[in-house]
């Protein structure tokens, strides 16, 4: 039997995301300094860390290799479409969770933090790279232009990662992807956040994957209705056509 | 390439030379700006100087869209896009040259509108090299990000909207930068307006870097 490995991914990422639920509310101690609210970064960084570095990631390479001419297929294009579509509902989810958290740790929903704000950027972004998507244009072109757009988007992408480190923030430095590497998180607390980065991941695989094959199915459909309109078009001028060659007889004049 | 690149800006400044878009349009637009920006906050000298800075920057931006969107319609015409193409100049050199003529654009739109600041806002420069440095780098970095989306958005129905939505996220780093350096220039110290000139100098750096490499690839696309 051949496995559907989509579904396969999916029904771990519905096991993982479970357990980091049950982990994250129900097991791990609260936090010395920040209490019950240390469960919300359970889900905080690992949103972040998909939407910046697997969506992120994996549309710049996509994006590339779509415009290097000996990788060029539209397989890239639509992984880009796929991966830049779902980045924004992470970005966005990263920028809620976020807020949620700054509500009251920092007393303020929003602040004009370097960090924030180059999330914020990311995500009207990675929306104008969807807005230039939806144009509809010949394939090929609107993937070339599309590809070159996601590219340039991306930029932000290491912006955003270095602003904690590069600016004074209030946004707290790298809990794991600091310069030194080091880990400040340990105990049950590590092991429902490292479980956290995996179950994000894989939702991040899975809704990538399903979103890839709805691209592919809406380009078959695009090209279905081209088909039948065509016909349509040519079966409507077939009878005019017969009708200007032989002209219907009128009913004698005077 | 740089001589394809003279080509092209004389081109594209000639037109405007002669159809005087720019002149009539694009700057009197930047200083409506200003005017209506002076409504929005009251006539208090203090608030309208304290803001200047911020306010230069966001009319300049405005105006960036602007002549981009006239730098790409004047392409627009009959084949224009086509001829230009086929006329075996280098994609990069086609890139650099409106950037050029849109840098040239802008840098006399910014005069224009220091000018109009200085008169209606009540400011006073101190530290002139940080501020023309500051202009100077804002403007290329401007005008190459412009071009790049003016390319992209080129031949496509929806321009006119989608051409604000692509490029006011890209440059807004600029208008960052280019108030926080012009603020340092207007009131000081001139220290504290230095790092924002590194930032200015990386985006120019960056888009200058993409267009030159990219152009090639977004010219067949459009």
């Amino acid at each position: 039997m051949r496995i559907n490995w989509v579904r396969a991914v999916g029904l771990g990422a519905l096991v993982t995301t479970a357990a980091t639920v049950w982990l994250g509310l129900w097991v791990t101690p609260p936090d010395r300094v920040q209490g019950d609210l240390v469960r919300l970064l359970y889900i905080h960084p690992p949103v972040a860390f998909v939407a910046l570095y697997c969506a992120g990631g994996l549309a710049a390479l996509s994006s590339l290799l779509y415009l290097w001419h000996r990788t060029r297929s539209l397989f890239w294009d639509r992984l880009t479409a796929a991966a830049v579509e779902v980045g924004v509902v992470f970005c966005a989810l990263t920028l809620a969770t976020g807020s949620i958290w700054g509500r009251p740790s920092w007393g303020v929903w929003w602040t004009w933090d370097a960090r924030l704000t180059s999330t914020a950027l990311l995500l009207v972004l990675l929306l104008g790279y969807l807005a230039l998507r939806r144009v509809s244009a010949d394939p090929e072109v609107r993937a070339r232009r599309c590809s070159v757009a996601a590219l340039i988007a991306l930029i932000d992408v290491p912006i955003v990662h270095f602003s904690v480190d590069w600016w004074q923030t209030l946004h707290q430095s790298g809990t794991v992807l600091n310069p030194e590497l080091k880990l400040y998180v340990h105990g049950s607390i590590a092991w429902t956040f490292l479980l956290g980065f995996i179950a994000m991941a894989l939702v991040f695989t899975w809704m990538v994957a399903v979103r890839y094959r709805i691209e592919v199915l809406a380009d078959e459909v695009g090209d279905e209705e081209l088909e039948i309109s065509l016909a349509e078009r040519r079966a409507e001028g077939a009878p005019d056509d017969a009708g200007l060659a032989v002209p219907e007889p009128t009913g004698g004049a005077r | 390439m740089l001589r394809d690149a003279l080509l092209v800006a004389g081109k594209d400044l000639r037109i405007e030379a002669r159809s005087r878009v720019a002149l009539w349009q694009v700057l009197p637009f930047a200083l409506l700006c200003l005017v209506l920006f002076a409504f929005a906050l009251g006539p208090g000298p203090a608030a309208l100087r304290a803001a200047a800075p911020g306010l230069f920057w966001l009319a300049v931006l405005f105006s960036t869209v602007l002549a981009t969107q006239r730098s790409f319609a004047i392409e627009s015409g009959e084949g224009t896009r086509d001829g230009l193409r086929l006329s075996g100049i280098d994609p990069a050199g086609i890139f650099l040259g409106k950037a050029a003529a849109l840098a040239v654009q802008l840098a006399l739109l910014q005069v224009v509108l220091f000018c109009g600041i200085t008169l209606f806002f009540g400011v006073r420069l101190h530290t002139v090299w940080l501020a023309v440095a500051a202009s100077v780098l804002a403007t290329v970095g401007l005008s190459c990000a412009g071009v790049i989306y003016g390319s992209l958005s080129a031949g496509l129905r929806v321009r006119e909207t989608l051409l604000p939505l692509l490029v006011l996220p890209i440059v807004a780093p600029v208008l960052l930068a280019g108030s926080r350096a012009w603020s340092a220039a207007l009131v000081g110290p001139a220290a504290s307006g230095t790092p924002w000139l590194r930032i200015l100098a990386a985006f120019a750096a960056v888009y200058l870097v993409v267009g030159v490499a990219l152009y090639g690839p977004l010219q067949e696309a459009s």
